[in-house]
């Protein structure tokens, strides 16, 4: 089954399929990072535009880079210079970039859905870099990736995700690549951050981690805002770290060879102990290397599979036989 | 073609290969993925059986080029990505005579984005090609060193190698074409 | 003709003599009257809203009184309640008389203004309730702006028992629903959209039919949404307690399923809720829990709405929907007789107001909607008479149109034209 999306906008709309397809070229863009020359000429002449309107260091430098080791053109838009600001229309500003021929959005913004707003109203390639509390796809391909390659399987596995799972896009990506792969997924932490409607997608919750910790494979820790204070979402970041914190003497009752994970940047001392997050059992650095394969992987795939242009339909026919 | 006709083919580069190597010089053989990879394997067998291959070192790799095509996008009427398999060179091409291995030599395009392929992962001291099947069309300036057979085809005209590893038999077939390929 | 009001369905002449209904019957003739051949289509009262927003004064880019009386018409109107949130609020007899200058200015149809529960909206001082009484007003409201403080709701509720009209309430506990977008359930954790809990309507419905209990006032609930509202209105009624209620179009239509495409079209206050609270919805209406369809008519500019989905306005507008919907979605589907959906958009929200209207009883100002109910249509925003062209019902195919509106006895729609004060068509 090949891909056929020109979008990459959550994984709940991906089928299993696509998901194994996806995480199967992965393998292949990895590679590319381990050789001396890092990178090929597979976009050469495209353009991405990054369009980050809301403030992110991680993802878009995974972006940057992936885009770069496929030769692609890169296009920052950030929020100082974009007129994409507070009540002005998201999608009139799209079709402006559109104009200028570009050939994928990589769109990161605090409102849910839009880039779903944004990729029907555009021909290029949008690819969802996290919106609002909606999905952050990549990121949820990335925590595939890397429990795959560390556990050579998912379906089976018991992955607990620890904390703001409300806010967290990471962890509606994270739930539907994982439950559509075959795994057991546990959202755990404060009942206020813990919306009881995904026990209705097949999700269990649970609010005390001493229950649930013992039998994970894997801990997904979610980074906790300092909103959520303000809000009274949780009492303190004390309170918070003594209750749903990952660190040693919780990490006694759990399996020896438990993954622990967490989307980055981490609050240490908060989410993760300190001795945790660099720990042995930590694979929070390869999430980071494995983020621009999947980068790489999700901005060929949608390229790849848009309409050709009109233009270009004679070297199609030329192309179909030659190889 | 049939299953003895390429295995004659086969062996017949394999001489080749040997006899334009010093002795104890090691092949190093990169095929392109998919088929080209099997026949380098074959070829490699074919080169330990004869008795001046016997104990010679050889390099074995395996080419996706898909990310160096220059189609990207442009490649079907369904829009679909292309499906892409891992490259794995685990030698160092720098300094050496590699040989590309192909089934069928064509336009030429693939061995462009083979050559890219390659010389991103290091700087041969020289690279040659060796194709089980030319059939002509070139739209590059490409030329194969060693050849199993020359075969005239029209351009329409499509050709299959079908290997036993993959295709439960031994055989290379020309089909004539129709009009263009609708793409 | 279909008149709920005397339980009427059948074919009638009709004689209008001065703006009023002097015979209805059968084989009528009058040599001095023009005769209007209306055979194969149905004449009801003329249609009243008890909430629509027409934006004026402040806001006339989303909508005027002149478009929002042309959308009324258009949608078989007679009769519409206009909301008191505009900029300035009405919350003064000035403001009160300015909105009736206005109306009576286009004309077209009755616009009757509810006035504003407290000065400036604020939620704190009671507005001049008497005295905009007798200027006109024919409510309270502090609709969109819900009355947090217990006891300004109780002092409302208090005077309307002595003035006569309802305090429209706008039911939401805002330290519930916060900065919430959609219904806080199964959708809203999917989408990653943050939440309206159902119970920031119900424990508002809930504090002021305790307060309307024990006060004896007129409270009316606007649109209703919750299943767990309309039963706690349904128990109210039972035991006595002076409220009636409204609930929308949309409401009764759409769940929240609709908003998973992040559509702005589809963001409203209250939201759209579940399946479960729909059924609740339809079967308020049937029982009579709610008294009448209201559109709760809220126009806003399209680039408004086009912003993110936490930015975009709430509101979707309804005026020229709201019959044709209803019709080929409820009455076509079977969730509800056709009388019974002319009655809740005629006889029963007059009663609400307590106005003589609703009903082509002879006596009755002539106010009358003919409809084609063989038409088939599809919705088209750009084709609205309203400014606002954020409907939900966007590409909908749907059965049977408004023909003709008569205002007491004078047409202003004829043939889907509308005719301006000297008969010539806008």
């Amino acid at each position: 089954m090949p891909w056929t999306r020109k979008d990459l906008l959550g994984l709940e709309p991906l089928s299993a399929e696509e998901l194994r397809l996806v995480l199967d070229q992965v393998k292949a863009f990895k590679e590319v990072s381990t050789r001396s020359v890092k990178k090929v000429p597979a976009l050469r002449g495209r353009t991405v535009v990054l369009c980050f309107l809301e403030p992110s260091t991680r993802t878009r430098a995974s972006f940057e880079l992936a885009a770069k080791r496929l030769s692609a053109d890169i296009l920052q838009v950030q929020p100082a210079s974009s007129s994409l600001l507070k009540g002005e229309s998201v999608v009139d500003t799209a079709r402006n970039i559109e104009a200028m021929q570009v050939d994928a959005v990589v769109l990161r913004h605090n409102s849910s859905g839009i880039p779903v707003r944004v990729a029907q109203a555009i021909r290029p390639s949008v690819i969802n870099a996290g919106d609002g509390s909606h999905e952050h796809p990549t990121q949820g391909l990335v925590d595939l990736f890397t429990i795959l390659e560390k556990k050579g399987r998912i379906e089976g596995l018991n992955v607990l995700i620890v904390g703001d799972v409300l806010h967290s896009r990471v962890a509606r990506s994270d739930f539907w690549g994982l439950s559509k792969l075959g795994a057991k997924v546990t959202f755990c932490g404060p009942p206020p951050l813990v919306p009881a409607a995904f026990e209705g997608f097949g999700a269990r919750i649970a609010t005390r981690l001493e229950d649930v910790l013992p039998e994970a494979d894997v801990v997904i820790a979610l980074r906790i805002q300092k909103e959520r204070m303000e809000e009274q979402m949780i009492p303190s970041f004390r309170s918070y770290a003594r209750l749903y914190g990952i660190d040693e003497a919780k990490l006694a009752r759990a399996k020896p060879d438990v993954l622990i994970m967490h989307p980055g940047p981490v609050n240490r001392g908060v989410e993760l102990a300190p001795e945790v997050a660099d720990g042995p059992r930590s694979v929070i650095l390869d999430q980071v290397t494995n983020g621009i394969a999947v980068r790489m992987a999700a901005l060929f795939l949608t390229i790849s599979a848009q309409e050709p242009a009109a233009s270009s339909k004679p070297a199609a026919q030329t192309a179909a036989v030659s190889l | 073609m049939d299953a003895a006709g390429i295995d004659r083919a086969l062996t017949r580069i394999a001489h080749e290969l040997l006899e334009q190597r010093g002795a104890g010089e090691s092949v190093a053989l990169v095929g392109i993925r998919s088929r080209g990879d099997l026949l380098a394997q074959r070829l490699a067998r074919k080169i330990q059986e004869l008795p001046e291959g016997a104990g010679r070192p050889i390099l074995m790799g395996a080419l996706d080029i898909t990310l160096y095509r220059d189609d990207v996008g442009l490649a079907a009427p369904q829009p679909a990505a292309p499906v892409i398999h891992a490259t794995e060179v685990p030698f160092d091409v720098t300094g050496r005579r590699v040989v590309i291995v192909d089934d069928v030599l064509f336009t030429g395009r693939t061995v462009r984005a083979a050559m890219d392929a390659l010389t991103d992962l290091g700087r041969p001291q020289a690279i040659e090609l060796a194709v089980l099947v030319d059939r002509g069309h070139r739209e590059l300036p490409i030329k194969a060193n060693h050849i199993g057979k020359n075969i005239p085809t029209a351009r329409r005209d499509r050709v299959q190698v079908r290997l036993l590893e993959t295709d439960g038999a031994d055989e290379v077939m020309v089909e004539e074409g129709r009009d263009a390929v609708d793409a | 003709m279909i008149d709920p009001a005397r339980k009427l369905d059948g074919e009638r002449d009709l004689l209008i003599r001065d703006g009023r209904v002097e015979r209805v019957g059968k084989g009528l003739s009058d040599a001095g009257a023009e005769t209007v051949e209306l055979k194969g289509l149905w004449v009801t009262p003329g249609f009243i809203d008890l909430h629509v927003h027409f934006r004026t004064p402040g806001q006339t880019h989303k909508e005027t009184i002149g478009s929002g009386a042309r959308s009324a018409v258009a949608g078989g109107f007679t009769t519409v309640c206009t909301m008191a949130n505009t900029e300035p609020p009405i919350d003064s007899v000035p403001l009160l008389e300015h909105i009736q200058a206005e109306a009576a200015r286009v004309g077209l149809l009755n616009i009757l203004p509810l006035a504003a529960l407290t000065l400036g909206l604020r939620g704190e001082t009671l507005t001049e309730m008497e005295g905009l009484r007798k200027a006109g007003a024919v409510g309270f409201s502090d609709d969109g702006m819900p009355v947090m403080r217990a006891a300004v709701m109780r002092r409302a509720l208090e005077y309307s028992r002595g003035i006569g009209v309802p305090v429209v309430s706008h039911c939401e506990d805002k330290s519930l629903s916060e900065k919430g977008i959609v219904h806080e359930g199964v959708v809203s954790a999917r989408c990653g959209l943050q939440g309206i809990p159902a119970e920031s309507e119900t424990v508002m419905i809930a504090r002021d039919l305790l307060l309307a209990e024990s006060t004896g006032g007129h409270l009316h609930v606007a649109h209703v949404s919750t299943a767990a509202g309309v039963a706690m209105i349904r128990a109210a009624k039972a035991r006595g307690v002076r409220v009636t209620a409204e609930v929308t179009p949309h409401h009764l239509m759409l769940t929240d399923e609709a908003v998973a495409g992040f559509d702005s079209r589809f963001k409203m206050n209250p939201p759209l809720r579940t399946g479960n609270d729909q059924a609740a919805l339809w079967e308020g209406l049937r029982d009579g829990t709610l008294d009448a369809v209201a559109t709760d008519h809220a126009p806003h500019a399209t680039a408004e709405k086009e912003a993110e989905l936490e930015h975009a306005p709430f509101g979707v507008v309804g005026l020229e929907t709201a019959f044709p919907v209803l019709y080929t979605r409820g009455v076509l589907e079977k969730r509800l007789e056709l009388p019974a959906l002319v009655a809740a958009l005629t006889c029963r929200p007059a009663a609400v107001l307590g106005i003589q209207r609703g009903t082509l009883a002879e006596g009755a100002i002539a106010d009358l909607t003919v409809i084609d109910p063989t038409i088939r249509w599809t919705v088209e925003p750009v084709r609205f008479e309203s400014k606002g062209k954020n409907s939900p019902f966007a590409g909908w195919e749907l059965r049977g149109q408004v023909r003709d509106v008569w205002v007491a006895g004078r047409p202003v729609l004829r043939d889907r034209k509308i005719l301006l004060q000297n008969g010539e068509t806008a």
